[in-house]
């Protein structure tokens, strides 16, 4: 059980600033996740929680306490690595009792330590085999499993699920986060898969270049995204753009003129989520369809608006459009439209 | 490997007719020189002499052996296996040992100056023993080395290719390892000692075999520094035994003792080569 507190932490490899500055608190047994795009300092972030990689600058309090300095065993962590990092010629028992073996327990209660584990992860019949012999869902378990033996304050993840195929994925997700919640063990999650970033965490952190774009609950950044780059990264298909001028109350783009919120005049950027278009033969928007993919629930209909833009709807049910004649006017509602500094990206109405 | 393996057994007729019979040729050619000296240990001294040499074993076998093991020609050659075992272990150990640390601090760890010291290391690969020979004798004899197992086995000790190997396995080792280990609690040297070394046992297996007919076969050096026949080493001993002038060579017991040299490297290569291809077979990286 702990809190994490991260004040103003800055990572530098030389003299290229890779972390510029990130400030976060993290309630006790709270599961965050920290997403961006790959490069942007997600590992590093999260390493410097763990201890592997020295702060450059800034505070990281664990437990109120300046963690810093502290080595990663000092700090009461677990990590799963994105690997999984079982060591190859230990089964996997001895994999997740080496923790415990180093602290010194006696054998019996590590092997206790393990058994419990160990039930709780499915992983009881597997005790005796070595890492080579396992599926990769089973290793990743056995890297749960070395992970929650310790009974660790705060667990970390770096990319845990990146190498299971897409279906384990879906059904690992909801066991770390079942787990997780069983545990109540404050979490820190890296995942660049914002479907994993929405459905697992309490909070999370849209990172990108090394800055914090936005803290918040899942529905928080969906619904309110404060910069353009947290608006495009979260949410699938990814947020329509529209370079827009707004005027006299209006939104003017194209040929098209939108009510605009009050208050605002100059260049802005104008987003729209897919799924917030509806057809309307009034409606403002038109668009010419060039593509259509169907999903079953739901059609994704990829296209032009008249000033050349590109544009993606998506449409609950099915649409059949014919090759060529697809014409499609649609309407938003005005509480769904989300504007951005045209120089900024930040959020301004 | 298991493919080509089969794929060599597939192959029919002819060409494996003729493979075979070019191996078997090969293999007696090779091994014709040692079939000779065995014969040659197990005759009398007269029936080497004369020609033509005799080319099935005698009924001395016991005799000569005996003779060549207790009493040897200068010095019983049981106590030059001995010697020699002590030599060859020594260096053998001594290189894995000295090399797998220097490479865990070279890839593990960053220290002023690790990459001069890596040079330097990859320096004494230009300067096998024999170019440093005199200097090497003159440091030795400075510290009363001479006549020691210390004396042969120290100067062969260091050695920049078993370095550089285990440099390049532990550049293969996960950096992701090191860091479960980190965060597991280990130490460096727990890390090394739980985790490192148990991966490197096959490699260490390969090496160990290589290193050890290296400091069996050594010649050169134990002849300079053993000047006390109960010193010697049984490579050079057996040219001891050659006689100088007039004396009549005792041929069985030289060829007993060839023999005898053989075994200890045949019997290393044998057990090892087992441990070493069981360790590929279920290779765990
Ligand atoms: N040890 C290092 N030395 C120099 N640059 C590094 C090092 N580790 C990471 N970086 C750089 O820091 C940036 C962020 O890396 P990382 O945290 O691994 O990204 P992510 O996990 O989000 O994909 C990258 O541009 C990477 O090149
Ligand atoms: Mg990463």
């Amino acid at each position: 059980m702990a809190t994490v507190d991260l004040d103003n932490i800055k990572k530098r490899f030389g003299n290229t600033e890779v972390i510029k500055g990130v400030s976060l608190s993290v309630q006790d047994g709270e599961f965050i996740v920290i997403v961006g795009p790959s490069g942007c300092g997600k590992s590093t972030l999260l390493r410097m929680v763990a201890g592997l990689e020295t702060i450059s600058e800034g505070e990281l309090r664990i437990n109120g306490q300046r963690a810093n300095e502290r080595e990663p065993m000092d700090r009461d962590i677990a990590m799963v690595f994105q690997n999984y990092a079982l060591y190859p010629h230990m089964s996997v028992a001895q994999n997740m009792g080496y923790g415990l073996k180093i602290a010194g327990l006696p054998k019996p209660e590590i092997a206790a330590k393990v058994a419990e584990a160990a039930k709780l992860l499915q992983l009881t019949d597997l005790l005796d085999r070595k890492p080579k012999q396992l599926s990769g869902g089973q290793r990743q378990r056995v890297a749960m499993g070395r992970a929650i033996v310790r009974a660790p304050s705060v667990f970390l993840f770096d990319e845990p699920l990146s190498n299971l195929d897409a279906k384990l994925r879906v059904q690992m997700r909801l066991e770390i986060r079942e787990l997780q919640s069983k545990l109540g063990i404050t979490s820190l999650y890296v995942t660049h898969d914002q479907v994993e970033a929405m459905t697992m965490a309490d909070r999370m952190i849209v990172m990108n270049a090394g800055v914090a774009e936005q803290i918040g609950t899942p529905l928080d950044v969906y619904e309110r995204p404060e910069t353009l780059f947290a608006a495009q990264f979260i949410g699938s298909p990814s947020m329509n753009v529209i370079e827009a001028e707004a005027r006299d109350g209006m939104l003017h783009f194209a040929d098209i003129t939108l009510p605009a919120p009050s208050g605002i005049t100059g260049p802005v950027m104008l987003g729209v989520r897919p799924e917030h278009l509806a057809p309307d033969p009034e409606g403002p928007i038109e668009m010419q369809v060039l593509l259509a993919e169907p999903l079953g629930a739901n059609t994704l209909l990829h296209g032009r608006l008249t000033s050349g833009a590109g544009f993606t709807a998506s449409l609950p049910g099915v649409h059949r459009v014919a090759p060529g004649e697809g014409a499609l006017r649609l309407s938003i509602e005005a509480g769904n439209m989300h504007l951005f500094d045209a120089k900024t990206g930040r959020r301004i109405g | 490997m298991a493919r080509e393996v089969t794929g060599m057994v597939e192959r029919r007729g002819m060409g494996l007719w003729f493979t075979h019979l070019l191996m078997i040729a090969g293999v007696l050619v090779i091994f014709f020189p040692i079939w000779l000296a065995f014969v040659a240990s197990t005759v009398t001294q007269p029936e080497i002499v004369q020609p033509p040499m005799p080319l099935w074993p005698g009924d001395r076998f016991i005799e000569n052996y005996t003779a060549a093991l207790f009493s040897g020609v200068n010095v019983p050659v049981l106590t030059m296996l001995a010697n020699s075992m002590v030599m060859a272990i020594g260096i053998a150990v001594g290189k894995i040992v000295i090399s797998l640390l220097s490479a865990f601090a070279i890839v593990y760890f960053r220290f002023p100056g690790r990459n001069i010291f890596f040079w330097l290391i990859f320096l004494t690969l230009m300067l096998p023993v024999e170019v440093r020979i005199v200097p090497t004798y003159e440091v030795i004899a400075g510290f009363g080395m001479l006549n020691s197992y210390s004396g042969l086995i120290f100067p062969l000790i260091a050695s920049a290719t078993a370095t550089f190997l285990f440099r390049q396995f532990f550049l293969t080792v996960p950096d992701e390892l090191a860091e479960a280990a980190r965060v597991d609690g280990a130490r460096p040297m727990r890390f090394f000692w739980d985790i490192l070394l148990p991966m490197s046992r096959t490699n260490i297996a390969a090496l160990f075999v290589i290193l050890f007919i290296y400091g069996w076969n050594q010649y050169l050096w134990p002849l300079l520094i053993t000047t006390d026949p109960s010193m010697n080493t049984i490579v050079m001993g057996i040219k001891q035994m050659f006689p100088s002038g007039d004396d009549v060579a005792d041929w069985p017991v030289i060829m007993a003792t060839s023999i005898l040299a053989m075994v200890p490297p045949v019997v290393v290569v044998i057990s090892m080569q087992k441990l070493f291809i069981r360790g590929l077979v279920d290779s765990e990286k």
